[in-house]
């Protein structure tokens, strides 16, 4: 546990990291800190273990997913800046926030947002949620006494209704049009404490 | 109080007269009034046995009540009549300038205003199924979710709105201003206290039509359902004072009044709550008396707003959170059809009430009598209530948005503040005000009821300019689809788990804690162990979305002239009807000389009385029908088929019964059963390719049945296909588990054997040489078996047929155990009756 005062003076490259993700240094040193109580062992990283200890996330039917969103590709690890990266996408969007036109979308815009939640369906990075990954959503998140036959109907009028090409899977276009109504900035956002 | 209203109204008993009859029918005729109000009847010196005698006075109140809301709903079918007028000029507004004129008619009759809102009559009879309204229909999410911002408005904006009204008045007041009026500083709290109310129903009125999205929406009729209940507490309290006299308050008596104001407050919900507890048990175990379900609904909410009453507690809160409470369980406990019944059920009063309490208002206000004229003071009211309202509203909210997710914009802000509609609450509250204690009442009456026209009218006509001029977000009609609930969902879950890595206790967080909690104890105790199952929300719109599509199917493919193609899903015989239907049209005009002339409702019975053969009668005939009809698409005799005895289905709806609603679960079913042996035995026959020369044979016998069969005939119609599919098919497979062993046995054994007691009368009137039984012998057997064969899809197939069999057996025992119905107007037959157990 870093102590509070120097706290964020052991974040590297603080400065970018605001500028990035639109935390205040507040944020980020509440971050720090939980990340710092994750991180069992003092690595400077997490694994997927760590995020293991969060009990809450076991029962969540789509905690796995989640856990697996914060690593990239391939990896094992996730430092403090990609934490708060990750994190950064469920930050509120902010309307005062001065718009420059070269600034590159902001992590927590509603594209980003949806990005987010539709990498989740889509395991293999292919671009596209495929029946087969639509259904492993679907059973894990319905419950027991939806039969296998009900869960493939739902995940294939899912397609069907969102599918604008007709290739019987949802590409991230599709997926976002699908959405337009709902309101994302909304629903994917959570109120970060100091 | 014996009459609901009738009794509650004083003001309204006193002189219920002739005013009525001048106001409402049109009727001045000075003769009737009179004898109306002396209460003479003309029939006093009694002479002789009068023929019809005029018994106003008997059914005068309520008559009077009856007409008066008549009056006022055929108001609103007025206006709703011009949709352009009511797009401009919301319905509220409409309704008391509707009340102006039946008011100034009442006036111009009888020099006094007779009819005026009373308070007792609004709040225990208008007001509870608004609020009820209200509550039930209450997005529970979307309420819980904003319940900090709607708590915050309700409480300290009210209490905002009635302390700075009234401080402000009374400083005017001082100022001399207003010249010499009567009214203390505790009185003109009292004043605002009862002026500080947004009132549900004008802003529902107005903000249902406005259509602004869902967060706006629920942020102002929360508070205004809310701060009713706090309004009501806060002038009781003010009232208290006011009795209690200026020297004699002190810090003592005000701390009262404000745990006083919590309690009442808090314990009103208390009490909502826990009658909403009683009413989900309550409705656990009503499932055998379902025609009444939904009537314990009413009557348990509105007990719990008269218990609040009684204990002085808050009565609207009480109910509200009834409503708010009781939906979800309430919901899921009661058969569908009483769902819905509540449903439409709530709408009516709500809407009707809503509808009586604005011509009300409107018909209060001519009267010269409560019209006292203070021109500072009704201005400044005026200007008070609206300053305050948005200084109060732009403050709070400044509160609120740092604590907010999407803090609310200023635009938001300005429909807020400019949605303080005043309405009914506040007048019903300054007529209840003793004028004995406060000398001014008049004047506030009259300030109130410009207060609320001002809101109501004024306010309400501009909304919708404003809304739309500000470029408010409105709610988009959205159609339910998958994906979206699927994502919603999965955003909830993203959400709780995002708050738990980072580690925060968040408003998804405690939700989510109190879903599990919910889960785990509220719902086995509160909700049918059946009903729990079905709890799966995604799945349920699946379900929803599979059924309109189906419907829609449905009507498509009526609208096309065939319903073949629904049927081929799940019909697996369709190809053999394919097949044979060319046959079996072939024969069709002999056939229909021979029957045409014997209706409808023979068929089913003779097809009954004659075993499998004339099942091929039955269809084909209607086959012929629908050639007739329509075109020569072969499998639209399905379809026909299925008009037909979709209208029979209706015929039986005609019979009254106080328990029953068109659909029958009793014996008749077994009825049906029978047709449908008939149908699949008719296809199971035509897979044969026979039945072509028995069903010639066949139809004169029927014929020659039907003399004794006729009224039978109707009866078997009465009861057939009375219900959908659904029934048919478990009651069928009651019919396998009980009746279908030893029937199953003659089956085997006594099956397609005709029973030589009418086969005679067959071959008698039949116009063909062959002997029937010959062929019915041969190949009746055939077919039976393969009908087992062919239908496995359904154990209750088998059984499905045995009722037929039944018949085949002994065609004589059927009849028999069919005389009943025609003679003693039993419809159950005995056999029968005893198989469905």
């Amino acid at each position: 546990m870093g102590s509070s005062n120097s706290t964020l003076s052991k974040i590297p490259n603080l400065g970018r990291l605001i500028e990035e993700t639109g935390f205040t240094p507040a944020h980020i040193k509440r971050l720090y800190k939980r990340f710092q109580a994750l991180d069992k062992g003092n690595k400077g990283y997490l694994s997927p273990q760590d995020f293991g200890s969060v009990k809450e996330l076991a029962t969540n039917p789509i905690g796995d997913r989640i856990i697996g969103a914060f690593f990239s590709q391939g990896q094992e690890t996730v430092d403090f800046h990609s934490f708060v990266r990750i994190l950064a996408h469920f930050r509120p969007l902010d309307k005062n926030r001065a718009k420059r036109p070269d600034s590159p979308e902001p992590i927590n815009s509603r594209i980003s947002k949806l990005r987010f939640a539709f990498q989740l369906y889509d395991q293999d990075n292919d671009g596209k949620i495929s029946r087969d990954e639509l259904l492993q959503v679907l059973r894990t998140m319905l419950e027991m006494q939806v039969t296998e036959e009900q869960l493939e109907s739902i995940a294939d009028r899912t397609i069907q209704e969102a599918d604008l090409d007709g290739d019987n899977a949802i590409s991230f276009d599709e997926f976002r049009k699908s959405l337009e109504k709902v309101n994302i900035e909304h629903k994917m956002s959570s109120r970060f404490l100091h | 109080m014996k009459l609901p209203w009738g009794a509650a109204t004083p003001l309204l008993l006193a002189a219920l007269a002739g005013t009525t009859w001048a106001s409402s029918a049109h009727n001045t005729d000075p003769q009737s009034n009179t004898n109306a109000t002396n209460g003479t009847e003309g029939n006093s010196g009694l002479t002789s046995l009068p023929i019809v005698t005029w018994k106003w006075h008997h059914v005068e109140q309520p008559y009077l009540m009856a007409l008066w809301v008549l009056v006022c709903w055929l108001c609103k079918l007025v206006f709703e009549l011009n949709h352009k007028l009511t797009a401009t000029i919301p319905e509220s507004a409409l309704l008391i300038f509707i009340g102006f004129v039946l008011g100034g008619m009442i006036w111009g009759a009888d020099k006094a205003q007779t009819f005026t809102l009373t308070p007792v009559t609004f709040f225990y009879y208008l007001l509870p199924q608004i609020i009820l309204d209200a509550g039930y229909f209450m997005p529970n999410k979307l309420f819980f979710g904003n319940m900090g911002a709607i708590l915050t408005y309700a409480i300290l904006g009210t209490v905002w709105n009635a302390v700075t009204v009234g401080l402000s008045l009374w400083g005017v007041y001082l100022g001399g201003i207003m010249g010499d009026l009567k009214i203390n500083l505790l009185e003109f709290m009292l004043f605002g206290s009862l002026l500080s109310a947004v009132d549900p129903v004008a802003v529902l009125a107005v903000f249902e039509e406005v259509h602004v999205n869902e967060v706006l929406f629920i942020l102002v009729f929360g508070e205004s359902l809310l701060n009713d209940g706090v309004t009501v507490v806060l002038y009781n309290v003010c009232d208290a004072f006011v009795t209690l006299g200026a020297d004699r308050i002190n810090a003592v008596e005000i701390i009262k009044g404000i745990v006083s104001f919590l309690v009442v407050a808090f314990g009103g919900a208390l009490v909502g709550v826990v009658f909403a507890v009683l009413l989900s048990l309550l409705t656990r175990c009503t499932k055998n008396i379902q025609i009444i379900e939904p009537g314990f609904i009413f009557i348990v909410s509105y007990l719990s707003y008269l218990t609040a009453e009684m204990l002085s507690l808050s009565s609207i809160l009480a109910i509200t959170f009834c409503g708010v409470c009781c939906q979800k369980y309430v919901n899921a406990n009661m058969a569908e059809s009483s769902v819905t019944t509540v449903r439409y059920a709530m709408k009516v009063f709500a809407n009707g009430s809503e509808t009586i309490i604005f011509v009300f208002l409107g018909i209060s206000a001519i009267d010269p009598e409560i019209w006292v004229w203070n021109t500072a003071f009704i201005l400044l009211t005026l200007v008070f209530v609206l300053v305050y309202r948005i200084i109060g509203v732009f403050a709070l909210t400044w509160i609120l948005n740092r604590f907010r997710l999407i803090p609310l914009e200023i635009i938001d802000q300005v429909v807020l503040s400019y949605g303080g509609l005043r309405g009914a609450v506040a007048y019903a509250l300054a007529f209840m005000l003793d004028g004995n204690k406060v000398r001014e009442k008049n004047l506030m009456i009259s300030t109130t009821l410009i207060v609320v026209y001002f809101t109501v009218v004024l306010q309400g006509v501009t909304m919708k300019p404003l809304v739309t001029w500000l470029k408010v977000k409105r709610t988009s009609k959205t159609e339910v689809s998958l994906i979206e609930k699927l994502q919603n969902r999965a955003f909830d879950h993203i959400l709780i788990a995002i708050e738990d890595i980072s580690g925060q206790i968040g408003h998804n967080y405690m939700r989510e804690k109190w879903n599990k909690f919910e889960e785990k104890w509220l719902r086995p105790i509160l909700m049918k162990s059946s009903a729990r199952k079905k709890q799966d929300q995604l799945f349920n719109v699946f379900h929803q979305l599979n059924l309109k599509d189906a419907m829609s199917y449905v009507t498509e493919g009526e609208r096309c002239g065939s319903l073949a193609f629904v049927r081929s899903e799940n019909n697996v015989n369709l190809d053999f009807k394919k097949k044979l239907a060319s046959d079996i049209s072939d024969i069709m005009p002999d056939i229909n000389s021979d029957s045409s002339d014997t209706g409808p409702y023979t068929i089913p019975m003779t097809c009954i009385m004659q075993d499998n053969v004339p099942t091929v009668c039955l269809d084909v005939e209607e086959d012929m029908r629908g050639k007739s009809m329509r075109d020569t698409e072969n499998i639209n005799t399905h379809h026909v088929l299925q008009m037909h005895l979709y209208k029979a289905r209706k015929q039986h709806r005609h019979r009254y019964s106080r328990k029953e609603m068109g659909l029958n679960k009793d014996e008749n079913e077994v009825q049906e059963i029978f047709q449908r042996t008939m149908r699949n035995r008719l296809e199971s026959f035509k897979s044969t390719k026979m039945g072509v020369t028995q069903s010639k044979k066949i139809k004169p016998a029927k014929k020659d049945q039907i003399p004794n069969g006729k009224h039978k005939t109707h009866s078997f119609e009465d009861a057939d296909f009375s219900d959908d599919n659904v029934f048919s098919s478990d009651f069928a497979g009651g019919v396998a588990s009980g009746g279908g062993g030893p029937t199953r046995l003659s089956i085997r054994s006594g099956g397609g054997i005709e029973n030589p007691a009418f086969m005679p009368d067959v071959d008698h009137a039949s116009p063909l040489h062959t002997p029937p039984w010959s062929a019915v012998v041969d190949d009746g057997v055939a077919p039976s078996q393969r009908a087992q064969v062919q239908l496995p899809w359904s154990p209750s197939n088998a059984s499905r047929l045995t009722p037929l069999r039944i018949s085949t057996r002994s065609n004589d025992s059927f009849i028999l155990a069919d005389r009943p119905t025609a003679q003693g107007e039993q419809p159950p037959p005995s056999q029968p009756k005893s198989t469905p157990k």
